[in-house]
């Protein structure tokens, strides 16, 4: 009985792992595609919002694995030389509460798929759409907008998720 | 003789390992060779105390005590003061000879390790940076002259019989140095320099792996050490440091092109071209090498295309991005990389 009761304790506790470490290495062709249908603007426009489009997830959201290629990512493809480690420079910080293009997954992959004008290059055509998605899915956390079972509970640089940030928006995680 | 067949078996498999290409009992420099020595001393010490102790645990499991007085043991459960005082005086004089004999093979190693350590720091070095990283070499060959800096990745080039200074460094985690031939480990350390002699006094190919635990591909991190004649290696360095080969044929014209115009240049560096990420091997002289992939496969053009078009099958998880390639555009890609001599 008490084997039985303790197997299924250690069980469960092994299932409450699979979500933080699905790591999704060999991403489907379909994640190759240099623009995915998932980039949108952000809604906001002189005159009052426009129809309001259907909300685009991103896959690789609360996945500890892909936060972490976000980050290594974000080094590797430069966006630190403007951005620093999101605490802005040449290029604003990633720090923040208002976004000027939006806040939301697919206005992020947006502004990197497109860049912006003053100085976001574009990158679409260069970075896999997979990649892109794992740097959203970082500069994301950089707000506490991953759960915290994902995120690092101390940075390698800035510390991008203090603990108030992150009850600010405890619940509305996306 | 069945019965014989297996370990004759077993020591010819041994036998192979000891003359293969990384192998520390088959020592191609004077480090490796002091560590050889020490190797083998242990083995036939350490190796003729193992049959002692065997044989007399044999003989006492088996044999009858003649001098000691079984009738006392079995009744009383205690030894005579004759049969007590015998085994103390048995008991201290193994242990004092034990103690002797880890002092003789502390000694021997102490004295192995400096005497390895007093083979450094000679004239006219050559200095090579080792930088690991998840999961590949950088080898940077150091020069005062900017113009002479060489940096390549997962093939070393030494010249025979001057001696090599290699700086260890890690871009991500804890590395280990090793290439057996030639000398022990030495870990590659986050934000520090480590440092290593090595030698080779004869012409050979010694290969080397990482030997600290790295993360998925730990496995797969090997580097080639190619020790060869001072002039052949003069030779190489010459045709290292030239920039990459202009493509001469339309395929590899169409294949340079495929290349910068796609995220490879994010991280691969062709000197000569304006290809220069800094994240992944330098490709300047790609078709030179012998493996891709850190040494996981050898260099051929089906092994090349397989690795670019799905990275994740040949080594899983590594860093390498899966790009879209064109099925049009892969040959001359292929093609373009394989040119670059």
């Amino acid at each position: 009985m008490r084997i039985a009761a303790s197997a299924i304790i250690i069980t469960l506790l092994g299932l409450t792992g699979c979500q933080r470490e699905k790591r999704d290495i060999r991403p489907s062709p379909a994640d190759l595609a240099i623009y995915g249908d998932a980039a949108k603007e952000s809604t906001l426009r002189p005159g009052g919002p426009v129809t309001p489009q259907p909300v685009v997830n991103n896959p690789y959201n609360a996945s500890s694995y892909d936060i972490s290629e976000g980050q290594r990512l974000f080094n590797w493809y430069n966006c630190s030389g403007c951005h620093a480690n999101g605490g802005g420079g040449i290029g604003p910080p990633l720090i923040k509460k208002e976004w000027t293009y939006g806040g939301e997954p697919a206005n992020i992959f947006d502004t990197i798929v497109k860049g912006r004008p003053n100085g976001m290059p574009s990158w679409g055509g260069r970075i896999p759409a997979y990649q892109i998605w794992q740097i959203v899915a970082y500069v994301r956390s950089m707000n506490g907008e991953q759960p915290t079972s994902a995120t690092p509970t101390r940075a390698d640089t800035i510390q991008t998720n203090p603990q108030n940030l992150v009850n600010r928006v405890s619940g509305q995680t996306k | 003789m069945k019965r014989a067949a297996v370990p004759a078996f077993a020591l010819s498999v041994l036998y192979g390992c000891a003359w293969h290409q990384q192998s520390a009992l088959n020592p191609g420099g004077p480090q490796a060779a002091k560590i050889d020595t020490l190797w083998w001393s242990f083995f036939w010490l350490l190796g003729v105390i193992f049959i002692i102790v065997m044989t007399v645990l044999l003989l006492t499991l088996t044999g009858r005590r003649a001098n000691m007085e079984r009738e006392a043991l079995e009744v009383t459960h205690k030894a005579s003061p004759q049969t007590e005082s015998q085994t103390r005086r048995i008991v201290t004089g193994a242990t004092i000879i034990t103690i002797l004999i880890l002092f003789v093979l502390i000694v021997a190693s102490v004295g192995t390790g400096k005497a390895i350590a007093d083979l450094g720091f000679k004239k006219n070095p050559l200095t090579i940076q080792v930088t690991g990283n998840q999961w590949w070499w950088e080898i940077q060959y150091i020069n005062g002259d900017a113009s002479q800096t060489l940096v390549t990745a997962n093939e070393m080039h030494i010249p025979v019989g001057r001696p090599v200074q290699i700086l260890g460094q890690s871009q991500d985690v804890i590395h280990s140095f090793w290439v057996p031939n030639l000398h022990g480990k030495r870990d590659l350390i986050p934000s520090r320099t480590t440092n290593e002699w090595i030698e080779a006094d004869q012409p050979g190919a010694y290969r080397g792996q990482c030997a600290e635990f790295c993360g998925l591909q730990h496995a797969h991190m090997a580097l080639w050490v190619i020790a060869e004649p001072e002039d052949r290696f003069d030779a190489w360095m010459r045709a290292q440091l030239q920039p990459a080969a202009s493509p001469s044929t339309q395929e590899t014209i169409r294949g340079q092109q495929v290349f910068l115009n796609n995220a490879c240049v994010f991280c691969h560096q062709i000197r000569g071209t304006t290809a220069g990420g800094q994240n992944a091997p330098d490709l300047t002289h790609f078709g030179s090498r012998r493996g891709i992939a850190a040494n996981t496969v050898p260099n051929t053009k089906g092994n090349l295309a397989g690795w670019i078009v799905d990275p994740q099958s040949m080594k899983p998880g590594n860093h390498m991005a899966t790009i879209a390639v064109n099925s049009t555009d892969l040959q001359p890609l292929v093609d373009y990389l394989e040119s670059l001599k």
